[in-house]
């Protein structure tokens, strides 16, 4: 392995905190040269992470699929800390990448113009995010959490107003209680084992004393509650709605990737601590399985419920993490690697709709934006059909609205599963590793019927909003609609059909990160073996 | 010593989940201060306790169980900086929100009684 190539691992952290720190030097004036240095950073981040998974993956060595170690200060394992990009990891930071460089391009529409130091706090949440991911040691993910959620902090009130800081000031009290719970959790892991290093931890799990046993798991708990909490699983997430839908899109298009930290850490820490070979084998698997399924029920009644389509979007990120959350409780090699295209499809199609949004509803009448619940859905459908049935033909449908529709469609297809696109590949495969073990469990079936029960909310969902927003003939000019505003949009969608066209080398991809998460040897392996900077290989 | 420490840990959590479950901002702040003291503690005290003894690791054979871990303390040093920080944004955003609101109440508007 070159040099460079060994620095690949931290790259995505330090890239942008650099670029962050150089961009608070500037004042807020210098607006092209801050769009220029963030978009920049964002597309190098896209670059290297693909780079990352190439290199994961295979790239140049022998054994295809063995996780990078990278010891920061070149302190050897479990005492230092170590970051470690094994195929899971990779994927993640890369998927961060894109939604990062879309979010971002967007943004430059005109929303980094409501609020200052936007450029900043975006990277500041691109570094944590990317850190949480790639980190190999649970107080060091505590730190990283931390970076990512004060700049989600200043985010979610970017653009100020009443409404932003009413959800920002429960947004920011919920994290800072649930920061206190990842502490706990994390102090009483340390006093019964004596390491943070993730890997260090799943090896002395055998050694720990059947009476501390109770202590571990009630720290492994704790801590389970606290990424919970972030994942927006139900009853902890009636924060998640309203803070998505009042924060700016680009915003909420990046924050779709915060609820699969959550997601991230409860599948690491649950293959590392809780996976076959443990004492203490499917630890908490249950209580995931009825949380999740919990969970993908109150969304997909939410997203029949609301009748704005943030409200839609933000149910649809907890059904997204409920059946997430729900498919790793039951476990499972095939299934791993089903959930893990699901969380890749579903994370690009939720930001996708987070952007396709405030285009669509810019383009309603204030009065036509249906508030209340008591209003009806449609004005009478009925009146004055007959004179518009006439001059149907005539009726030219403005360029921008064509663009809108069509974006909106194809936003639609990924969420709700319908075929053509990659979110129908992602459930039915869930399904198909479901329905892979012989006595079919009733939480499976149940699992099964909700996520097409979902679906079906989903596409009702759209449908009704899509007729409201777009279809019904307004008499405004269109509105204006800046390429810099559908390119992203476009990219998001482009991934997804990437999803769908390479769903086979894809799925090969997953599989071999599902399979490195049922059989952990390698992680710890890589981990314990990690080699100092001029220590000769045995 | 234990005794002391855990009935401390315990009154700061106990009052500070009370004070976090309050409907106005500014006891929601102090009660996330209490908390945070007492998760400062338990930390320490996941280090083991150790008193009447200098804090410094004298020369040749040491025995390492006669000492505090100093992990856990680093652990701490980080958490205090961490949450004054959040704190500190937090009581800005609740200035924001009772100029914005006219109203120190947790959701920006009172109960109706």
């Amino acid at each position: 392995m070159s040099d460079w190539m060994h620095h690949l691992v931290i790259a995505p952290i330090v890239l942008p905190m650099l670029v962050c720190a150089v961009l608070l030097a500037f004042d807020e004036r210098r607006r092209m040269l801050k769009r220029l240095l963030s978009l920049g950073t964002a597309a190098a981040l896209v670059v290297i992470s693909a780079a990352l998974v190439w290199e994961v993956d295979g790239g140049r060595q022998a054994l295809p699929g063995t996780p990078h170690v990278y010891l920061l200060g070149d302190w050897p394992a479990p005492f230092g800390i170590v970051l470690v990009a094994d195929r899971l990891s990779a994927v993640m930071v890369l998927l961060t990448s894109i939604l990062g460089f879309t979010a971002l391009f967007y943004a430059i529409a005109r929303w980094d113009r409501s609020g200052p130091r936007f450029h900043v706090l975006f990277l500041l949440l691109l570094t944590g995010v990317n850190g949480a991911f790639l980190t190999g040691d649970i107080f060091n993910l505590f730190v990283f959490f931390e970076v990512l959620l004060a700049a989600s902090y200043g985010l979610v009130l970017h653009g100020a107003g009443e409404g932003r800081t009413r959800a920002g000031l429960h947004y920011i009290t919920i994290n800072i209680a649930t920061s206190l719970l990842f502490l706990i959790g994390v102090a009483m892991i340390y006093a019964v084992t004596g390491t943070l290093n993730m890997a260090d931890l799943a090896t002395r799990m055998a050694t720990v004393p059947p009476d501390d046993l109770m202590l571990f798991e009630a720290g492994a708990a704790i801590l389970g509650i606290a990424f919970l909490v972030k994942a927006g699983i139900w009853p902890l997430s009636f924060w998640l709605p309203r803070t998505y839908a009042v924060s700016a899109p680009p915003v909420a298009a990046i924050f779709a990737i915060m609820t699969k930290v959550g997601v991230y850490v409860v599948l690491r820490l649950s293959s590392l601590l809780f996976g076959a070979e443990s004492d203490v084998a499917g630890f908490a698997d249950d209580w995931l399985i009825w949380a999740g399924l919990a969970t993908m029920a109150y969304g997909t009644l939410g997203i029949l419920a609301t009748r704005k389509l943030t409200g839609v979007a933000g149910h649809y990120v907890m059904v997204s993490s409920g059946t997430l959350i729900a498919a790793i409780g039951m476990g499972g090699e095939a299934l791993t690697a089903a959930l893990l295209f699901y969380l890749a499809s579903s994370t690009l199609a939720v930001g996708a709709l987070y952007l396709i949004i405030e285009p669509v509803e810019r383009n309603a009448d204030e009065d036509d934006m249906i508030e209340g619940i008591a209003e009806p859905v449609f004005d009478d459908e009925y009146t004055g059909a007959i004179e518009e049935e006439e001059n149907e033909i005539g009726v030219v449908i403005p360029g921008t609205i064509a663009i809108l529709g069509g974006g909106f469609i194809f936003c639609t297809l990924p969420l709700a599963g319908l075929p053509p696109l990659s979110g129908f590949i992602a459930k039915f495969a869930i399904i198909d590793a479901l329905f892979a073990d012989a006595p079919i469990a009733p939480s499976a079936w149940i699992l099964i019927a909700l996520i097409i029960l979902s679906g079906l909310a989903t596409l009702i969902a759209m449908t009704r909003a899509g007729i409201d927003l777009l279809w019904t003939p307004s008499e405004d000019s269109p509105p204006s609609l800046s390429v810099i505003e559908v390119a992203p949009i476009g990219l998001l969608l482009a991934a997804c059909l990437a999803l769908m066209i390479l769903a086979g080398p894809v799925y090969l991809y997953m599989e071999g990160a599902a399979a490195a998460l049922v059989d952990r040897s390698a992680y710890i392996d890589a981990v314990r073996d990690a080699r100092r900077i001029g220590e000769v290989m045995p | 010593m234990e005794a002391v420490l855990a009935l401390a840990i315990g009154t700061l959590t106990a009052s500070g989940l009370w004070l976090l479950f309050r409907p106005r901002t500014f006891q929601v702040v102090l009660g996330l201060c209490l908390l945070s003291y007492a998760v400062n503690l338990f930390i320490v005290a996941a280090g083991r306790l150790r008193t009447d003894a200098p804090p410094i690791v004298g020369k040749g054979a040491v025995d390492p169980a006669q000492f505090v871990d100093p992990v856990p303390q680093a652990l701490v040093l980080t958490a205090i900086v961490i949450s004054f920080a959040t704190t500190a944004l937090l009581l800005v955003v609740i200035l924001a929100a009772r100029g914005l609101t006219g109203t120190d109440h947790v959701d920006g508007e009172e109960d109706d009684l």
